[in-house]
C-alpha cells in the first residue's frame, strides 16, 4: 500500500514536471515581455532584473489595443447572443412541429456541418463583395450567426427532445403565446445547453482569423487577432513589445479559464462528444 | 388543415426559425451552391462577371503542380500531427484517469493551449523556434538548434507539426478522459492483480474499450489539421520559398491574391473531397475494431 502511494505522487511529480515544460512556452514569452529586445536575444533564458512595463507601452499604442479589444468584444458578444436567441428558438420549433420544412431544413443543417470553411470563403467573399457589404462589422456579425446556428440547433434540439411538453400544456390552456410560453417556460431550462455553446462559440469567435481577415478591411474594425498579424507584421525584429503584445492578448481569455475552467472543460467535453 | 392553420403555422414558422433560416441560407447554402457552380466559369474579380468554360478549372487544378506538391506536404503534415498529438494526449489522458491528487489542475494546465488562437499560437512558437532554441544551440553546442528550424524546409516542417500538436493534444485529451470513463475499473485492477504488464493493460483492455473515443479524436485532429491555416501564416509564412505552404494557405493565395477564383475554390472541393474521404474511410475501418464492455 505505502509504496503504491509513493509510486502515485511519483507520477504526480513527473505529471507537474511535464505540464511544467508544457506550458513553458508561455513563461518564456511572459519573462521577456518586460526586458529590453536587446537583452532578450543576449539571453532569453535569463530572468527579468526590473519590472519594465515599456515594452507594454508600446504595444499597447502601436497594435491599437483598447480599439481591437473592443472590436472584439463587441463582435463576439453580439455574435453569441444572436446564435443564442435564434438557434434556441428554432431548435424547439424542430422539436415540436414536425412539418416537412422543418425535417428538411435541420437535414441540411446537420448535413452543412461538415463543410469546412474553406469551400465557402471564395463564394462568400465574391456574394458579398458584390453587393458591397464587405468591411462592415455588422456583415462579419451575419455570417457568424450562420456559421454557428446549425450547431447551435443541433445541440439546442437534442436538449429540448428530453423535456416533457406536459411543462407547456398548463401555459397553453391558461392562454399565454407560444412565444411567451418558450421564453418563460423553455429558456429558463436551457442553461446547461447554453452554457456549453456560450464556451465553445467564444473560443471560435474571439480567436478566429480568417473570416474577419477577408471580411474586415479597414484598420479601425480589426479585431485582436488582426491588430496581433499587423503587429508582428511590421514590427518583425522588435521583439520586446511584440512579446508584451501577445502576453496582453492571452492574459484576458487567460483570466476568464481561470474564473470559469469547470464549465470551459464541460463545455469543450460535451461539444466534442456530440 | 384549414386556411387559418396555414396561416398561422407559417407565422409561427417564420417567428421561430426565420432568422435562423435567412442567415444560413445566405452565409452557407447560397455561397455553396454558388461555389460549386464558380468552379466551372473563369469568373474575374476586377470585371465582376464570368462565362461557363466547362472543366477548364479542375484540368487547370490537375496541371497546377504547386497545389499537388502542398497536398502532398499537408498530407505528410497531417499524418504526423494526428500521430502525435493523439499518441501525447492518449498517455496523458491515461495517467490523469488513475486517481492521482491534482488531477483537475492538470487537465486544467493541459488544455490551456486551446485558449488562444492559432494567429497568437504561431508566433509564440516563432518566438522560440526563431531566438530561443538557436540560443540554447549555439550556447550549449546542440548542434539541432544552432540555426533556426524556420530556416530550412524540413526543420520548418517539424515545427508546424510541434506548434499544432501542442495545441490539439490538450482538446484531444479532454475526449480520451471522458471515452476512459467507460473503461471499468475493476477491470484494471483484476488485470494488475493477475500481473498483467502496463503496456499490455494498455494494449488488450483499454484501447480497445475506448475505440469511440479513439474514432473521434482522429476524425477531430484529422479535418482540423487539414485545414490548419492561422499557424502556417503565422509561423512559417509559407517560407522559406513557399516549401511550407499547406493546401489552405495556397487555397487563400490562389484565389485572394492571384485572383483566380475559379481555380482556387476548385482547389477548395478537391481539399474537401480529399478530407472526407480520408475521415470517413478511417472511421469506417477503426469502427469495426470496436468491442462492447
Amino acid at each position: 500500500m505505502r509504496s503504491k502511494r509513493y509510486a502515485g505522487s511519483l507520477k504526480s511529480a513527473a505529471l507537474y514536471i511535464m505540464l511544467f515544460a508544457f506550458l513553458f512556452p508561455f513563461l518564456l514569452v511572459m519573462m521577456n515581455s518586460f526586458k529590453k529586445t536587446q537583452y532578450f536575444v543576449e539571453n532569453p533564458l535569463a530572468l527579468p532584473t526590473s519590472f519594465n512595463l515599456d515594452n507594454y507601452l508600446n504595444a499597447y499604442e502601436n497594435m491599437n489595443f483598447l480599439k481591437s479589444f473592443m472590436n472584439s468584444l463587441l463582435i463576439t458578444v453580439v455574435a453569441v447572443l444572436l446564435i443564442l436567441l435564434f438557434a434556441s428558438m428554432t431548435g424547439y420549433l424542430f422539436v415540436r412541429f414536425k412539418w416537412k420544412v422543418n425535417g428538411v431544413l435541420f437535414f441540411l443543417m446537420l448535413a452543412s456541418m461538415t463543410l469546412p470553411f474553406q469551400v465557402l470563403m471564395i463564394p462568400l467573399v465574391m456574394l458579398y463583395g458584390n453587393m458591397g457589404l464587405l468591411n462592415m462589422k455588422s456583415t462579419l456579425l451575419f455570417m457568424y450567426m450562420g456559421f454557428g446556428i446549425p450547431f447551435g440547433v443541433f445541440t439546442f434540439h437534442g436538449f429540448i427532445k428530453g423535456i416533457p411538453y406536459e411543462l407547456e400544456e398548463s401555459a397553453f390552456i391558461e392562454g399565454s403565446s407560444r412565444l411567451r410560453t418558450f421564453f418563460q417556460i423553455i429558456v429558463p431550462l436551457l442553461r446547461p445547453v447554453m452554457m456549453t455553446l456560450i464556451v465553445l462559440d467564444v473560443l471560435w469567435i474571439w480567436n478566429d482569423y480568417l473570416l474577419p481577415s477577408l471580411v474586415l478591411l479597414s484598420p479601425e474594425h480589426k479585431t485582436l487577432p488582426l491588430s496581433t498579424y499587423s503587429f508582428f507584421s511590421s514590427y518583425s525584429v522588435d521583439y520586446g513589445p511584440l512579446m508584451a503584445g501577445l502576453v496582453m492578448t492571452v492574459i484576458p481569455v487567460l483570466v476568464l479559464y481561470l474564473l470559469l475552467q469547470n464549465h470551459i472543460i464541460k463545455g469543450v467535453t460535451q461539444g466534442a462528444l456530440k | 388543415m384549414n386556411k387559418k392553420m396555414v396561416w398561422r403555422n407559417s407565422g409561427t414558422f417564420l417567428l421561430f426559425a426565420g432568422p435562423s433560416t435567412f442567415a444560413f441560407a445566405a452565409v452557407v447554402l447560397v455561397p455553396f451552391l454558388v461555389g460549386v457552380y464558380l468552379t466551372f466559369t473563369n469568373w474575374d474579380v476586377r470585371t465582376g462577371d464570368g462565362t461557363l468554360i466547362g472543366l477548364a478549372n479542375y484540368t487547370e487544378v490537375m496541371k497546377d503542380q504547386a497545389f499537388w506538391t502542398q497536398l502532398w506536404f499537408t498530407i505528410k503534415y497531417v499524418f504526423c500531427t494526428v500521430l502525435l498529438s493523439n499518441v501525447v494526449a492518449f498517455f496523458i489522458a491515461f495517467a490523469l484517469t488513475s486517481g492521482l491528487k491534482g488531477e483537475k489542475w492538470l487537465r486544467t494546465g493541459f488544455f490551456t493551449p486551446n485558449l488562444i488562437g492559432g494567429i497568437v499560437l504561431g508566433y509564440l512558437w516563432q518566438m522560440l523556434f526563431s531566438q530561443v532554441l538557436p540560443y540554447l544551440g549555439q550556447t550549449y553546442g546542440w548542434s539541432w538548434f544552432e540555426t533556426s528550424w524556420l530556416t530550412d524546409t524540413d526543420t520548418a516542417f517539424w515545427a508546424l507539426v510541434i506548434a499544432t500538436a501542442w495545441q490539439l493534444a490538450g482538446y484531444l485529451m479532454i475526449i480520451y478522459i471522458a471515452g476512459f470513463s467507460g473503461v471499468p475499473n475493476d477491470v484494471l485492477e483484476a488485470a494488475s492483480i493477475d500481473g498483467a504488464s502496463r503496456s499490455a493493460m494498455i494494449r488488450k483492455i483499454v484501447l480497445p474499450l475506448s475505440v469511440s473515443a479513439v474514432v473521434i479524436c482522429i476524425f477531430i485532429s484529422l479535418s482540423r489539421s487539414f485545414l490548419t491555416y492561422d499557424i502556417n501564416l503565422s509561423l512559417t509564412k509559407g517560407g522559406p520559398f513557399n516549401s511550407t505552404e499547406l493546401a489552405s494557405y495556397h487555397i487563400v493565395q490562389k484565389a485572394f491574391l492571384s485572383n483566380q477564383y475559379g481555380i482556387g475554390q476548385a482547389e477548395a472541393i478537391v481539399l474537401f473531397a480529399v478530407v472526407a474521404l480520408i475521415a470517413l474511410t478511417q472511421s469506417y475501418l477503426l469502427k469495426r475494431m470496436e468491442v462492447e464492455s
